[in-house]
Formats: C-alpha cells, structure tokens, sequence
C-alpha cells in the first residue's frame, strides 16, 4: 500500500515542479505573444475600451509594408546588429589571441571586464549620452585638450548617430566576446598546441591554422547569441537619441515603442512586434541547429 | 624551445596593453561617479578637470526628492519579490527538467529555449493590454513582479538545468531507499547542493528585474515608478542636472556591480551558459 502511495506521488512530481513555472510563463509570455498576434490583426487606439477593437484583417501588414519608414527601420535595425556583432566578434577574438597567456592577473580582471554587461541598459544609455555631449561630455574635453574646438555631432547628426549608438554597443559587449573566446583559447589541450609546434609550425601558425579553427564552434554560437541580444536592444539608444536624429538610429523595438505609445496604434505595434519576432526566431532556429551539429559531431568524433 | 619561452614571457608591453583595455571599460563608469561628485561649474565646463574637492550634494538633493526615494524603494521591492518568485518557480522547474522524464518535457524544454529569445520590445504593447484590461494589474507593483518573474525563467531555467544535471543521481536513490519522497529529497538534499548555481542564478534574476526599464516604463504610474523609469523621464527636459542624473546613475549601478565583484566567476559561468557547454 505505502509502495503504491510512493509510485504515485513520483508520478505526479514532474508535472508538481513545473506547474509553477509553466503557469507564470503560459499566463505572462505565451498570452502576450499570442494576444499579439491577435492584436495585429486589429485596429485598436490606446484609450479607447478594449472592445473598440475592429477586426481589419491583414491591413496593419498591408500598411506597414507599405510604409518606408519601416524599411528603413528595418535596415538600421540590420545595419545596427550586424556591424555590432562584426565589430565585436573582430575585436573581442583578436585581443583574445592577443592576451592568451597563462598568466595570473588576466583572470582578476575579469570582474572589471564584466562591469560594461552588469551595468543597467538605461545607466549604459545615459553614459553615452554624457560622454557625447558637444559642450562639456569627457569626449569633447578630450578632443578640446588636442586643440579640437569643434566636437564632433555625436548623437546630433544623422551622419553621426548610429555610429555612435554603435560605439556604445561595442564598449558594453565586447568584453563577452573576449570572455568567451579567451576561456575557449585556454581550454585547448596543450598537447594538440605541442604537437603541432612539434610539426615546426611557428606560434601564429599555431593560432590561425590549430587553435582558432579549434575554438570556431564557440565562436559561432557567442556571435548568435549576441545577434539574437542585438535585436532586443532598445533602452540605451532610446536614452541616447530615441532613434532620431530624423530616422537615423530607428531600431524596430523603437520604432514598436512609437507606434504603441506615442502614435497609439497598438495593433500596428503588434504587427511590427511580429516582424521583429520573426527575424530573432529565425536566428534562434538557426543557432538551435548549429548547436543540435555541434552535438552529433560530438557524438562521433 | 624558444617559441615555449616566447610564450610564457609577458613584457611590459603586454601590461600596458592589458591595463589600457581595463581602463577602457572602466572609464566612463569612473566619469560617471566621478561626475556625480562634482559641483555644477565644474561638471558644465569645456575643459577636463581633473583635481577638484568632492561634493556630496547631488546625493543630498537624490535622497532628499522623496518622489526618488519612493521609486529607489518601489525598485528594491519589486526585483526582489521577482527573484524570489523567479528562483522558488524556477528551481523546481529546472530540477524536473534535468532529472525527470515525463509526458510534455520536450515541449516545454524546447518553448523556454525559445522564450528566451523574445525581445522585450515585443511584450509591450499586449502586456500592457492585458495587464489593464484582463488581469487588472497595470500600474501596481505586483504587475512588473509578474512580468518580470515571466521574463526572467527562461534564463534561470536554463542555468539551472546545468547545475541540477551535476549532481549525483545516486544521491536521490539513496535518498528514496531512506524513505524520502521526491519532494523531500528535492529540498532537502538536492536544493542544498546546488546553492552555489542557485545564487548565480538569482544574481541574474535580480540583475534583470533592477536594470529593465521598457516594461517598467508602461505598467507603471507616478506611485509605483521603478527607478530607471524615474532618471528616464528626469533627463527627457531640456535642462539636464547632470550632477544629480549622475548620481542617481551611480546609485542604480552599485547594487549590481557588488554582485560583480562578489561572484564574478558564477557571472562569467551564467553569461557563457549555452555557448560553452555548461
């Protein structure tokens, strides 16, 4: 009789411990998403009672499509992501290969190299802007010690603005890359490393031809998985230029933003929330199968 | 030979190098701080100042606006009740995730994967829809606690896993042959074991719910403003007081840099989990 009771409750134990979670997660991310999509297929005011919902089938799509404005949120969204995950990826494997050495204090000085991702968006944001400023930001004082009057139009000039927003993505996040990259570095096997420095191959053979292909795979996923963080980025550039000036640093999560709280068309809001889940859910899919190959080539090699 | 010497060698140029990229990181953070402590004529200068007397003013005149100390507490309340919420949901979850197989695990391990990819941007407009109209939470604290509990267990699942797949499983046999069921032998051998994963999990948890402005921003009214919302909407004027925004700026960083500085290898373990293989 005990036996059976005891069966029973580990029978039902799974389905107990994730009851929790999978009902917060259902209730406050699965219904969002799901009244999202609903949403979009509506015209909906922010204000107006909830039933003020007309159904307008794909028109919010229509609408948006034919907008050229949200291409062109569109391609500063691209632009933005991808440059920051090149630039980073670049920076954060190259100093890696530069600084891989066994030594002490490299790994005290992570603490400050993890400072950038720690810091909240919205304080990251705010840093920029200050750092920016024309008059009195530490750029402009800098450049005004070297003789240069004139600051640069940082945040102010079209020209300028997304690179700037960049900039700021590159100090924040390359540091992540550098992590991952060096922990990949320090955790090849010293006897591939000697083998081939047996085979004659001088130190930076050895780290173009041996240790970087080692050290790919987690390259590649640490490159996706900042492209996937890429898209979501929202809060410091609404700080720094919120995505003026004109268009110019218009990411798609600010441009959801807009349309939801300052145009108040929450239905075209959901529509471009739906694009811009689109494109991160084809990455993700993407970094799910490269990771399902990594398996199995782990499996049989 | 000399390629093995080479190699192990660092000279000082390798140290400048290093402490250049160290500064590099730390600068602006350091301008911040060091920004909040300086008096108005100083901070709107067009030169660099680099010797001054601190002042402490900005901080006197942050704590002294009560509207800010309401949201530096409504902040505290809300990330912690998360991260409770987060944590005591998300062990479980994670323990039957990597230790049982049952009807639906596929699923759900698979959705939470996915879920943790969904820009914030995306759950504004219909959170706050149905937090006004279905749920009847917008602008209570209690409505961010839930969104941000939702946001964070994807991730915290995810580290978990990793930490619950470590343990023994002979430990839960001997545990059963002693009599315990699951659910004892979850909390009382398994959860003390995985402590450590546990609190870099939660460094996470609060880390998010502390620093997440965009929900924050829309759920919320005058009373119950999170932090990052309020030096949002202080620096959208025109006349920027810079000093005060500083300071604020440095109050909202400190909690979750003493938590870099306490565990930063648990941080460095959560940020690379999923790319390294953890």
């Amino acid at each position: 009789m005990r036996a059976g009771y005891a069966t029973r409750l580990s029978r039902i134990a799974p389905y107990a411990f994730m009851a929790p979670a999978v009902m917060i997660m259902a209730g406050a991310l699965l219904w969002p998403l799901a009244h999202s999509v609903w949403l979009s297929f509506h015209e909906w005011k922010l204000g107006t009672p909830q039933d003020a919902a007309v159904f307008t089938g794909l028109e919010n799509y229509r609408i948006l499509l034919a907008d050229p404005d949200t291409l062109t949120s569109l391609r500063v969204t691209l632009v933005f992501a991808f440059t920051v995950v090149a630039l980073e990826v670049a920076l954060g494997v190259g100093l890696a290969i530069l600084l891989e050495r066994p030594i002490r204090g490299l790994n005290a000085l992570r603490s400050i190299f993890i400072m950038p991702m720690m810091i909240a968006p919205i304080v990251v944001g705010l840093l920029w802007r200050y750092m920016y400023n024309e008059q009195f930001g530490p750029l402009a004082q800098l450049l005004f010690m070297f003789g240069v009057e004139e600051s640069p139009p940082w945040l102010t000039s079209p020209d300028w603005a997304l690179a700037s927003v960049i900039i700021a993505d590159v100090w924040q996040w390359t540091p992540f890359i550098f992590i991952l990259a060096l922990a990949a570095l320090q955790s090849v096997p010293t006897s591939v490393v000697e083998a081939a420095r047996m085979d004659g191959a001088r130190p930076r053979q050895t780290v173009l031809y041996v240790k970087l292909p080692l050290i790919l795979p987690v390259i590649i996923v640490a490159a996706l998985l900042r492209l996937i963080d890429a898209f979501k980025v929202l809060e410091v550039i609404f700080i720094m230029t919120e995505g003026g000036p004109g268009l110019s640093t218009e990411i798609l999560s600010m441009r959801i933003y807009k349309t939801a709280f300052e145009f108040q068309q929450l239905g075209r809001a959901s529509a471009l929330s739906n694009l811009l889940l689109l494109l991160v859910a084809a990455i993700s899919v993407g970094l799910v199968l490269f990771n399902k190959l990594r398996e199995r080539a782990h499996a049989s090699g | 030979m000399q390629a093995g010497e080479h190699r192990a060698g660092a000279g000082p140029a390798y140290y400048v190098f290093l402490a250049g990229m160290a500064l590099l990181c730390l600068a602006p953070v350091v301008l911040m701080v060091v920004t909040s402590l300086k008096v108005r004529t100083q901070i709107f200068s067009d030169k660099l100042t680099f010797f001054f007397v601190p002042t402490v003013s900005h901080y006197a005149a942050a704590f002294g606006d009560a509207a800010l100390t309401r949201t530096l507490g409504n902040s505290m309340a809300v990330a912690l009740f998360a991260t409770a919420l987060t944590m005591a949901a998300g062990c479980m979850a994670a323990y039957a995730l990597a230790r049982f197989s049952f009807f639906g695990r596929g699923v759900v391990s698979g959705a939470t994967l996915l879920m943790r990819m969904v820009p914030p941007a995306v759950l504004v407009a219909p959170i706050f829809m149905l937090w006004t109209y279905q749920f009847g939470i917008s602008d209570t604290l209690s409505g961010l606690v839930l969104a941000y509990t939702a946001l964070n267990l994807p991730f915290v699942i995810w580290i978990l896993q990793s930490f619950f797949a470590q343990t023994p499983p002979q430990l839960e046999e001997a545990a059963r042959l002693d009599g315990a069921n699951p659910f004892q032998t979850f909390f009382f051998v398994i959860l003390p074991i995985v402590a450590p994963g546990m609190a870099a999990a939660a460094i996470f948890a609060f880390r998010i719910a502390w620093n997440e402005f965009i929900l924050a921003l829309v759920l919320t009214n005058r009373f119950t403003r999170t932090i990052p919302v309020e030096i949002s909407l202080s620096i959208s004027e025109h006349n920027i007081a810079w000093g005060k925004v500083m300071a604020v700026g440095t109050l909202i960083a400190i909690p979750p840099l003493i938590f870099t500085f306490i565990a930063a290898r648990h941080i460095v373990r959560g940020l690379t989990a999923g790319a390294v293989k953890g």
